[in-house]
């Protein structure tokens, strides 16, 4: 079986994000970018169950920029086997994305796709659920295990007050949550193996899809600031501002 | 304008994100109407007939919606679509994970966790991780939206709209199935709705220190319990209590941080909090820069304290 990944090209994790003075979004030029950790989770997923046996071909995708070539590397180094870019300069939303993944899902065949439950810049939460739709096939979201069995998958997934397990027969769509698994560092020797495998650039219009956004995103702010607070020295004194100024023990 | 909101319920009972998601869609405008699912839940449809400003509630009762799967949910609300100008639902499970199914199958991009409404097609909503603010417009001829709870007041409960039966939609999709579920439910405060939130990090160091400090104070203080990612992490406590970007978002009246050094994921859960204390040992934390109360003590010392002087 065929597994899809696919990956984003984020403002890395660590960093802080800059907005641009004028109101027109995150200043993101020299900033440090990688690969969106939840998708990181889903790809660590893939070659998993590959060594396992349930998959023999990873297929990367990411659907960005030129320089978001950079986790495609980064994702053949880890194990996948070979990577596409569908390029786009412009910002990307879940339906436009879920749209290119649809199309290369028809193009190369696929029994499961393996995605981020939401990446870290837009924090939108969408691209599984909508590509799942697309494609009229099951979907397990928030996965915090998955086993998959010939044609079954059982994906026991994060809620609210706890865990559900679905059983999802395959092809479906699965998106991973922190705890899925811890991926794994890259080595030396693979980086250089990574450089033979191949990645693909395409654009969008050779899969017909429009990747135009349907929203449009009149200004970024930065949120409301706290004010500063107070440092207390003692359970006293923390006692008694809550009492008394907070009012709210 | 006509406007379709997914009630959330869980267990037989209507949960109280959905007069928040309510008092959203009021705001946008129109005809509110609001759609049980699932089965077995006539109950929660005649509790959700009580929230002030809902025209009509549709219920759906099936077999096919046992556990809200996704799948089915989505088509049938694809089905009711037409009537409709918006949809919207919760940042909980259920609609998290089934709304942007229906923005699919309707070719609308949704709009995720909303906090403010600036018009009936334009929205405000966090992005990495609550550190910008973008005010979007959609060009779309339909809205699909999520909200997020914590931002919008319920609406109150004094009304008794009409109660529509109607067919349960397109029949389950069998190649998803529910197997089961294990609810960490105990019978703490619920930490999404909680007054007051006392949560512990990673300076716990254990579980046992987690049971013996912050279970008593949060019992002291009638609060929920929170936690850090690297306190779930370490397994002091079931992942649904995590706050942050990939956890819960709260915003009590009281958020008691023990032990947190403040990144930037886990503000991005509770710096809404109307009063925030932290209780760390390190003066540098940055948890501290957007305390309204910082103590910058051993928690081991701060908390037994504090337990004991609590009343
Ligand atoms: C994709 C992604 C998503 C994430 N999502 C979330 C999320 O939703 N929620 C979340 O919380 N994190 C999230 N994180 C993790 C986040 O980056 C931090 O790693 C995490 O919040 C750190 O938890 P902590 O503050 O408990 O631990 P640490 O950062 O290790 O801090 C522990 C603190 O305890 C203090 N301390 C130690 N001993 C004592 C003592 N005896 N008395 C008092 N203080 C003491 C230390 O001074 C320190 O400040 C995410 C990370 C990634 C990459």
């Amino acid at each position: 079986m065929k597994a899809l990944v696919g990956v984003k090209w984020v403002l890395d994790f660590s960093v802080k994000v800059r907005l641009k003075s004028d109101g027109t979004g995150a200043d993101l030029a020299g900033a440090r970018m990688s690969m969106n950790p939840f998708d990181e989770i889903a790809l660590e997923q893939a070659i998993r169950l590959k060594e396992a046996g349930a998959v023999d071909e990873i297929v990367v995708v990411s659907v960005g920029p030129r320089p978001a070539a950079d986790i495609l590397r980064r994702a053949l180094a880890m194990g996948a086997d070979r990577a596409v870019l569908v390029r786009s300069d412009a910002p990307v939303e879940p339906l436009g994305v879920a749209k290119a993944l649809k199309s290369l899902v028809e193009r190369d065949g696929a029994g499961l796709v393996l995605l981020g439950k939401q990446a870290i810049d837009d924090d939108n939460n969408q691209t599984g659920q909508m590509l799942a739709a697309l494609l009229g096939w099951p979907q397990a979201t928030y996965a915090a295990e998955l086993a998959v069995e010939g044609n079954v998958a059982t994906v026991t997934c994060e809620s609210d007050d706890g865990l559900e397990t679905v059983r999802l027969t395959l092809p479906a769509v699965v998106t991973a949550d922190l705890r899925l698994n811890t991926p794994r560092h890259i080595s030396l020797p693979n980086i250089m193996k990574a450089k033979n495998k191949p990645l693909e650039e395409i654009a969008p219009e050779a899969l017909n899809v429009d990747l135009r956004p349907r929203l449009k995103v009149l200004r970024t702010d930065e949120p409301a600031k706290r004010r500063a607070g107070v440092m207390v020295a003692s359970v006293d004194e923390l006692l008694d501002k809550l009492r008394g100024e907070a009012k709210v023990i | 304008m006509s406007i379709l909101v997914l009630a959330d319920h869980a267990a037989g009972a209507l949960q109280p994100s959905t007069a928040r998601v309510v008092t959203a869609a009021r705001q946008i405008g129109g005809d509110v109407v609001l759609l049980v699912a699932g089965q077995n839940c006539a109950a929660v449809a005649r509790e959700a007939s009580a929230i002030d400003g809902v025209a009509r509630v549709l219920l759906a009762d099936a077999d096919a919606l046992a556990h809200q799967l996704p799948e089915a949910l989505a088509a049938l609300i694809a089905e009711l679509a037409p009537d409709y100008d918006a949809i919207l639902g919760s940042s909980g499970l259920v609609a998290k994970r089934c709304l942007p199914r229906v923005a699919a199958l309707l070719d609308v991009m949704q709009v995720s966790e909303i906090i403010a409404v600036v018009a009936p097609d334009t929205f405000r909503r966090p992005t990495y991780a609550g550190n910008a603010i973008e005010t979007v417009q959609s060009t779309d001829s339909k809205r699909v939206l999520t909200v997020r709870t914590t931002a919008f007041a319920p609406a109150g409960a004094g009304a008794s709209a009409p109660i529509e039966t109607i067919s349960p939609g397109p029949s389950g999709d069998t190649r998803s199935s529910f197997v089961g579920r294990s609810s960490t439910g105990s019978d703490r405060i619920e930490l999404g709705s909680a007054r007051r939130v006392v949560s512990g990090g990673r300076g716990l160091g254990s579980r046992e220190s987690f049971d013996k400090l912050v279970y008593p104070l949060a019992d002291k203080l009638q609060a929920a319990v929170g936690a850090s990612r690297a306190a779930v992490d370490a397994g002091y406590v079931p992942s649904d209590c995590q706050v942050g970007q990939t956890g819960k978002v709260v915003a009590p009246e009281l958020y008691l941080a023990l032990g947190i050094s403040g990144a930037i994921q886990h503000l991005a859960g509770m710096q809404d909090s109307k009063v925030i204390v932290a209780i760390n040992k390190d003066p540098d934390a940055p948890i501290f820069s957007i305390a309204d109360y910082g103590l910058a003590q051993d928690l081991f010392e701060a908390v037994p304290e504090l337990i004991a002087k609590i009343g």
